[in-house]
């Protein structure tokens, strides 16, 4: 604690001799002055440095070794994991179902969440926040434990085969999760449900900012509720769409809890998203290929962050564009 | 995304038919038009709990024999103790809430102490510190998963409650870090002035001034946090592969419904338990939940 009265010290005797000091301090000095900066950054540096840093670099060096789980460690076989995975079915296979998971999933996310977000903050809407709290409800819950209580909920015998048989909706039970037509489909409609009220949320947040004049000047106008959304709201909220996008594509990328316990990437892998084949080569395999499962890892990361640079320089676009 | 405005079309034209010709009596009948709609769809929407919470109180023949009635003939209790006593689901409760609050703790501290330097402080190495919080936002948990496990392992913490909360809460959370830096970078300068003019020194402006100043960037914090460590799967998944008494509810939960597969009665009442904490707290702080959520996205 002796050096920490240094920093009061120039703004102290004058504000002239601040001034003539400040400019120039060295390198060396302004390290010295603020210590107490690095010791508040010390758990970052150490945390962040060791298992988000560290990790992100570690997982490059894994990639080029072939490390069977057991052993202690791997040997180096340059790029050879990359090019097995370039032919390997089975990683072509979960790539698309996770392309497919967010093509169908993300529409359907921000829409719907679009959809009941524009209902609620309607002046038609009666008690928003009793309607606003039971659909946030599921965002809270655990996706491990929601993909368990599904397998009972869409078993053959359960409620909703039950009600779709009873309506001629469909004419016999189907198991939903574990069928291999329907079980990506289940998911995307499981995690729909589940996360579909923070994406409202966000929109609910994005149309407050709408001033209300704008609406009640424009119904002055005769303008129809429809009107009113093409040319007034939905152009004022072109920005908002690039960001919930971007947060709910990544959201996507991390199906694993919901997807593993609800179908286990199955039948026959044809639920398996990217997660799930790197979980499975890493820990549940016979032979658990550590190696070859970060060199699915880096492709995985590469591919979430071209898509998040991609959207956001998406956003930069929109911003510069407006002003 | 050309089909959003398609599909909002038919959910708000009706309304705006019946509330545009007749001026009088015309919004009232869209008001309770859409109240109905909403009240059924949020009916369909939480209809999963209450199916739920009726399913850990019945009988197994009754679970899937009795079609859509969600009224069990007398309340099976014991599908709770069964849960709670014989597979462990009391154990799994002590470490979920073991590791929750260590994560939240680390998180808060961690990202409070580096919040408000990154915030108010200038210093060399500033700008290279947000980049790397920026490139690493969005990085994905299936990425960084493998090497964690292996420093763990490397640090004898495999299989340890500090192992999970070190792998939970020591790296990422960049937007908890952000959200105390705005804050924090919000505040007038004076504050810290005047604290220094009595001669305190920056840990103790730090712990005495900022931090109580700092209370709503805290509770939103320790809400996404308790979210975030409270429903975390595939870390403790993958750390406690070799050590069941270590599970947590989530793990738990899976590994119930693998060794015990057909006790669906049991199985609902253990989701039950997994999830009534979760609940509790969101129904007791709803608003704080939403708005957390809600502001850290502004942010």
């Amino acid at each position: 604690m002796t050096t920490a009265p240094t920093p009061a010290v120039p703004a102290g005797p004058s504000a002239a001799d601040a001034v003539v000091r400040r400019p120039a301090p060295s390198f060396w000095v302004r390290l010295r002055r603020s210590w107490w900066i690095y010791l508040f950054l010390l758990p970052t540096f150490l945390g962040y440095g060791a298992y988000t840093v560290y990790p992100l670099l570690a997982s490059w060096w894994y990639a080029l070794l072939d490390w069977p789980g057991f052993a202690l460690r791997g040997t180096f076989v340059g790029l050879d994991n990359f090019r097995m995975l370039l032919t390997d079915d089975l990683f072509w296979n979960a790539f698309a179902n996770s392309m497919l998971f967010l093509v169908i999933a993300v529409p359907l996310r921000v829409g719907g969440a679009l959809l009941l977000a524009l209902v609620l903050n309607s002046r038609f809407a009666p008690m928003r926040s009793l309607f606003r709290t039971l659909i946030f409800l599921p965002v809270v819950t655990t996706s491990a434990i929601v993909g368990v209580v599904f397998t009972l909920i869409l078993d053959a015998g359960g409620p909703v085969n039950t009600a779709l048989v009873s309506m001629a909706l469909l004419e016999s039970p189907v198991n939903f999760a574990a069928n291999s037509g329907t079980s990506l489909v289940t998911v995307v409609a499981v995690w729909v449900w589940k996360w579909l009220g923070i994406t409202m949320i966000y929109w609910l947040a994005a149309l407050q900012t709408i001033p209300p004049e704008i609406g009640e000047a424009a119904r002055m106008d005769r303008a129809s509720v429809w009107q009113e959304f093409r040319h007034i709201t939905l152009p004022m909220l072109v920005p908002f769409l690039v960001i919930i996008t971007l947060i709910d594509v990544i959201s996507a990328l991390n199906v694993f809890d919901l997807a593993v316990t609800l179908t286990g990437g199955g039948p026959a892998f044809s639920s398996e998203v990217m997660e799930i084949f790197i979980y499975r080569t890493a820990f549940q395999a016979t032979v658990p290929e550590l190696g070859y499962a970060s060199a699915a890892a880096v492709l995985f990361g590469l591919m979430t962050m071209a898509l998040a640079l991609a959207q956001g320089l998406g956003v930069r676009a929109v911003r510069r564009r407006q002003s | 995304m050309t089909t959003t405005p398609l599909a909002v079309a038919p959910g708000t034209s009706p309304a705006a038919a019946a509330g545009r010709p007749s001026r009088r009596g015309g919004p009232r009948r869209s008001r309770v038009l859409t109240g109905c709609v909403l009240a059924v769809f949020c009916a369909i929407w939480v209809y999963p709990f209450v199916w739920l919470l009726s399913a850990s109180l019945k009988t197994p023949g009754e679970i899937f024999g009795k079609g859509l009635s969600l009224l069990p003939d007398r309340l099976v209790w014991e599908n709770y103790a069964r849960a709670w006593n014989e597979v462990g689901f009391s154990d799994y409760m002590l470490n979920s809430v073991l590791i929750t609050v260590g994560t939240v703790l680390l998180v808060v501290v961690r990202s409070a102490l580096a919040g408000y330097v990154l915030g108010r402080a200038d210093f060399p190495g500033k700008k290279g510190i947000m980049a790397v919080f920026l490139i690493t936002f969005f990085l994905p948990e299936g990425y960084t998963i493998i090497p964690i496990t292996q420093l763990t392992d490397q640090l004898g913490l495999l299989n340890t409650h500090l192992g999970v909360i070190l792998g939970l809460g020591a790296g990422g959370q960049v937007a908890a870090t952000l959200l105390y830096a705005g804050y924090f970078r919000s505040l007038p300068k004076e504050l810290e002035e005047c604290a220094r003019v009595d001669g305190a020194g920056p840990l103790t402006i730090f712990f005495t001034v900022m931090l109580p100043l700092a209370v709503p960037v805290t509770a939103t914090v320790v809400i996404l946090q308790f979210l975030n460590a409270w429903n975390a799967y595939l870390l403790p998944l993958v750390f406690t592969l070799s050590q069941p008494d270590l599970r947590t509810l989530a793990v738990g939960m899976t590994a119930f419904s693998g060794e015990y597969g057909t006790d669906y009665t049991g199985l609902a009442a253990a989701a039950v338990i997994s999830l009534a904490p979760v609940l509790a707290v969101f129904v007791a702080l709803q608003r704080q939940f939403v708005d957390s959520i809600a502001g850290a996205v502004k942010q």
